[in-house]
């Protein structure tokens, strides 16, 4: 009897182990968190990585170089094409290969309409995981156009495998250009929409000010970046900070927040929509002639010994491959570093005694893409 | 006081703001499509499986049996097998399968074919109970078609 007491009255032994996931929504694929609650309040949480790891990066080390392109695809399946841009820059430094104007062209474009298929999306997504159903609808009806502008040039719909080492597979036709402009207009047309339906609600607003907050600081000591880096007020983006491809060319701004909590994040990703069809508009307007590939790419491509990196803005941070090779044209190692990875490890932290249902706008806010943290 | 009456009202707008969003979207011509009842045209640079392609001109494929593909897949999902017969200028295929539950549609075997022999079909429709039903015979598929 006394022992039993004991037990109710040390506060450790009122708490109980609830596991999110590995199915629930708001982690968007097969994450597992644990989480320690005391009442309605987690205590400690834990995120389980691992359901959904591929060796994607081992299995690099086993093929030819240029065999490893569909496999980035499949790392982040809503950025593929950035995961490809990446990769196809990655080889062409290190095989020192020009690329035609043209590629850069097309691959900026296309990237950018992947970013914002990306932050559409999550911007459905999420918002189906604070309780509103109907702006996915919304979202999902702009994203078809992307999808199908994107299916009629690269040949699928989500896993792209279209970029080549020194150049793309396919040339991009009158027919997507026009399209392309008609889809800019219409998503520009459609933002008014957005700001009355959701982010102006009164509900949105309550879950999400002061939610999550990080700041920079915090986001340094855990390798944050993206959006919630953005959100904090550090204008840091690949795009900006180490220009890659032909984007030192285009006009755009970086969108900012200053509290870093869920609101700011969740504006810098909504405003950097807008950007992104800047950049895509200015890209059309300057789009040149000219090849799709270039004629010197060995068919057998041997990387010299030595280390290469390659840095890209993914929808959701910064994505960097680092490639080791030792001369031959399979690399000796292939490293990833994927963003979700680096934003998911402040959760332990950040949603330490939040309410169950602020966990939930606060994992929703890092935008995790669970294949991308596993490989 | 005052600020809970501004807020109460700028809240009820913003939900009010929204429904009219929603009422609009309710009288706007339907997007979806009513599939399988309808059904969307696929663009003809889907990619569907590879399927070797039946030239008009002979009405055969062009395979060589060279196993450029095969040995360019990252898979390995491709084989491909020829044979030399008397009278036949170079190798005649004998197989050709393509087992589809491992293939990624990287597109690699049909940039890398010489003859242009192989191309992408649109089939979207795949699904099925067993592995096996993925194991396609195309050289029988490319006989078979009209």
């Amino acid at each position: 009897m006394a022992m039993d007491v004991e037990i109710l009255e040390d506060p450790k032994h009122h708490r109980y182990v609830l596991n999110m996931g590995p199915q629930h929504p708001s982690t968007h694929g097969v994450l597992r968190v644990l989480l320690e609650l005391e009442g309605e309040y987690a205590m400690e949480l834990l995120p389980v990585l691992g359901y959904g790891h591929r060796c994607h990066e081992k299995i690099a080390e086993h093929k030819p170089v240029k065999s490893f392109m569909p496999n980035t695809a499949r790392m982040d399946y809503l950025g593929a094409l950035i995961y490809n841009h990446g990769y196809a820059q990655l080889l062409e430094r290190a095989a020192g290969i020009e690329v035609p104007e043209r590629v850069e062209y097309i691959r900026v474009i296309t990237s950018e309409l992947n970013r914002i298929q990306s932050h559409l999306l999550w911007y459905g997504a999420y918002l189906l995981d604070l309780g509103a159903f109907t702006p996915i609808m919304y979202a999902f009806d702009d994203r078809e156009h992307i999808l199908d502008i994107l299916e009629d040039v690269t040949g699928s719909r989500l896993t792209y495998c279209y970029f080549r080492v020194g150049g793309v597979s396919k040339d991009i036709d009158d027919k997507f250009v026009t399209s392309t402009r008609a889809f800019v207009k219409r998503l520009r047309s459609r933002f008014p929409m957005y700001e009355d339906l959701v982010n102006g609600n009164v509900i949105l607003q309550n879950r999400l000010n002061d939610v999550g907050e990080l700041t920079p600081h915090t986001c340094a000591r855990y390798g944050i970046t993206g959006p919630l880096l953005r959100g904090t007020g550090v204008a840091y983006d690949m795009r900006r900070a180490e220009p890659y491809s032909i984007y030192s060319q285009f006009d755009f701004e970086i969108p900012t927040g200053t509290k870093g909590d869920c609101m700011a994040s969740f504006m810098v990703r909504f405003h950097e929509l807008e950007q992104s069809l800047r950049i895509i508009e200015q890209a059309l307007d300057g789009l040149p002639e000219g090849p799709i590939m270039t004629p010197k790419v060995p068919k057998k491509l041997k990387i010299p010994a030595g280390d290469y990196n390659s840095s890209v803005e993914a929808p959701r941070g910064e994505l960097s491959y680092y490639l080791v090779s030792d001369g031959s044209d399979v690399p000796y190692r292939l490293k990833v570093r994927t963003p979700s990875y680096s934003n998911l490890s402040v959760v332990p932290e950040m949603c330490q005694g939040m309410l169950l249902s602020d966990v939930v706008s606060a994992m929703g806010a890092l935008d995790l893409v669970i294949p991308e943290i596993d490989r | 006081m005052k600020s809970y009456f501004s807020t109460l009202f700028t809240g009820a707008w913003s939900l009010i703001l929204g429904l009219k969003v929603t009422i609009k979207a309710l009288f706007s011509p339907i997007v979806t499509c009513q599939y399988p009842r309808e059904k969307m045209e696929v663009t003809p640079n889907y990619r569907g499986h590879i399927d070797l392609v039946k030239f008009a001109d002979t009405g055969a494929h062009k395979c060589i049996s060279c196993g450029s593909c095969m040995r360019d897949c990252p898979s390995d999902c491709i084989v491909v097998e020829g044979e030399k017969r008397e009278g036949v200028k170079g190798k005649v295929l004998t197989i050709f399968t393509l087992d589809f539950t491992k293939c990624s549609l990287c597109g690699a075997c049909v940039e890398v074919c010489p003859t242009k022999a192989l191309d992408y079909c649109n089939d979207y429709e795949l699904a099925g109970f067993t592995r096996e039903e993925f194991y396609f015979d195309l050289l029988k598929r490319v006989e078979e078609r009209e």
